[in-house]
């Protein structure tokens, strides 16, 4: 896959996985993974539990909002950050096309 | 790959799943993997049969499911497979010709949650020469893009290239712009089975295969991001060997249309060795325990150059099949390595295509249908040793 890709979009929009691409818990590899077109990347621990909430309603400050309410106290948004923005770099998350 | 588990001898899961659902077909290419016997292999398995390999495949961990052939859309219960199949939570891949594509299957392919199709380009007629500007292949392939889009599936095309065709590397990526591919593969034929058969009439020369990997730069350059090129060179023009199923028994897992689970999908053609059938045995035995699946596992059974070769985690040595085929025996070093004391059997095939025109005397073309597959497993029958 190379080296991970960093690309920005905006924030306060809805962000969802992309065509072709499939969120799923994987129980032989317990934990969560993208399937697309003959691969499949591992989503293990914070990675997963993030891409859970990328469900097309949800933009990437409404996640780092949850989160910090589900896990007081930890500063998340680095990580939220740099993980989304990889993943929307790979083509695995878009912001939500318009119906 | 990682390993699953604390035992480090203990393989991994398979990824994986290839379903060869049957090998009837309407097409007679001559480059076909199918096995050159398929006519003398037992009957197919059934709706239920698959379902339960679905089943078994799904709980051993493979998440990618490819159903293929021979040509899948062969099957009607194809549909029922595919629901089954992302019910379960496979990603599902279609590989076909296209051929019998209906705007009525599709739909219940779509509802069903197929996810994926690779078309591939193929002729359906015998005229191997001037097919690329045959019009019903083009009528057909047209028809069925437009199907694939409407249906809201990725362009995915695959075409093999061979002697014959390579020279046309132009058109095909032309032809597939025109149709909206969004991936193309231009796969050079790999020499088993019936391609094998025809290797002398299908290898190309080098300098056919740099002017196609020219063109191919060119096209590149000109559709940029909109259309994504893979080319495949034949390992017979390399010097290392490919890392063959990414290693024997590491994350495919094949089930032919009788229920043999294999490796590899030629693996059934090794001798000494035999595959065990879904329907006898669940996968997960059959993946972990059964003698075939662990016969080239790991590397107590390389021989030299590979045992102490330092790339040998890196290709594993290469393709069984291939070693088997061209040096009769599958532990051998595959041939197409420059270390391999039997590379000159690779260089010879390669310096008799760099020759102009083919020789007068070369082995006619065979085509994949049932009465050369009678007839080679005919021949297969009265050449194996009676032991």
């Amino acid at each position: 896959m190379g080296q991970p890709q960093r690309v920005a979009f905006d924030h306060d929009a809805p962000i969802e996985i992309a065509k072709y691409y499939r969120f799923q818990w994987e129980p032989a590899q317990n934990c969560h993974v993208i399937l697309y077109p003959e691969g499949m990347v591992k989503l293990p621990g914070s990675s997963g539990e993030i891409m859970k909430r990328v469900d097309g309603t949800r933009s990437l400050n409404g996640i780092i909002t949850e989160l910090e309410q589900q896990f007081p106290g930890v500063d998340l948004r680095a990580d939220v950050v740099d993980f989304l923005e990889v993943a929307h770099g790979n083509g695995w998350i878009r912001p939500k096309a318009p119906r | 790959m990682e390993t699953a588990g604390s035992d480090p001898k203990r393989p991994g899961n398979p990824l994986w799943l290839l379903a060869e659902i049957t090998y009837k077909c309407p097409l007679h290419c001559v480059f076909c993997y199918n096995p050159t016997d398929y006519t003398s292999y037992g009957p197919e398995l059934n709706t239920d049969e698959w379902l339960k390999v679905l089943r078994e495949g799904r709980e051993l961990g493979c998440t990618q499911l490819g159903f293929s052939g021979g040509e899948p859309l062969m099957r009607d219960d194809l549909e029922v497979l595919i629901a089954e199949a992302r019910k379960l939570g496979y990603y599902t891949n279609l590989i076909t010709s296209g051929v019998g594509l209906t705007e009525k299957r599709i739909a219940a392919f779509k509802e069903g949650g197929l996810d994926h199709i690779q078309l591939s380009f193929q002729d359906s007629t015998r005229e191997m020469n001037d097919w690329l500007s045959s019009t019903k292949t083009f009528e057909l392939k047209k028809r069925v893009a437009e199907l694939i889009q409407k249906y809201d599936y990725p362009m995915v095309f695959n075409c093999v290239l061979h002697r014959h065709n390579i020279d046309h590397t132009q058109q095909i990526l032309e032809m597939a712009e025109q149709l909206g591919a969004e991936y193309v593969e231009l796969a050079n034929t790999q020499y088993y089975a019936w391609a094998f058969e025809n290797r002398d009439q299908l290898l190309p020369s080098r300098d056919q295969l740099q002017r196609a990997e020219e063109v191919t730069n060119r096209f590149r350059e000109r559709v940029g991001d909109k259309m994504k090129v893979y080319f495949v060179v034949p390992d017979y023009h390399s010097t290392r060997p490919k890392a063959c199923m990414n290693g024997w028994g590491s994350l495919f897992i094949t089930v032919t249309s009788d229920g043999v689970v294999l490796p590899c999908h030629e693996a059934r053609m090794l001798p000494g060795l035999t595959f065990p059938n879904a329907r006898e045995h669940d996968l997960k035995w059959i993946w972990y325990d059964s003698p075939g699946f662990n016969a080239y596992r790991g590397d107590a059974w390389m021989q030299e150059p590979c045992r102490t070769c330092p790339e040998k985690e890196k290709d594993f040595g290469g393709c069984r099949c291939q070693a088997y085929m061209l040096t009769g025996d599958a532990r051998n070093a595959d041939p197409v390595c420059d270390l391999s004391p039997h590379h000159h059997l690779i260089t010879e095939a390669v310096e008799k295509a760099d020759r102009p025109t083919l020789p007068p005397n070369v082995k006619p073309i065979v085509f994949r249908d049932d009465r050369n597959s009678r007839l080679l497993s005919a021949k297969k029958t009265d050449t194996t040793p009676v032991t």
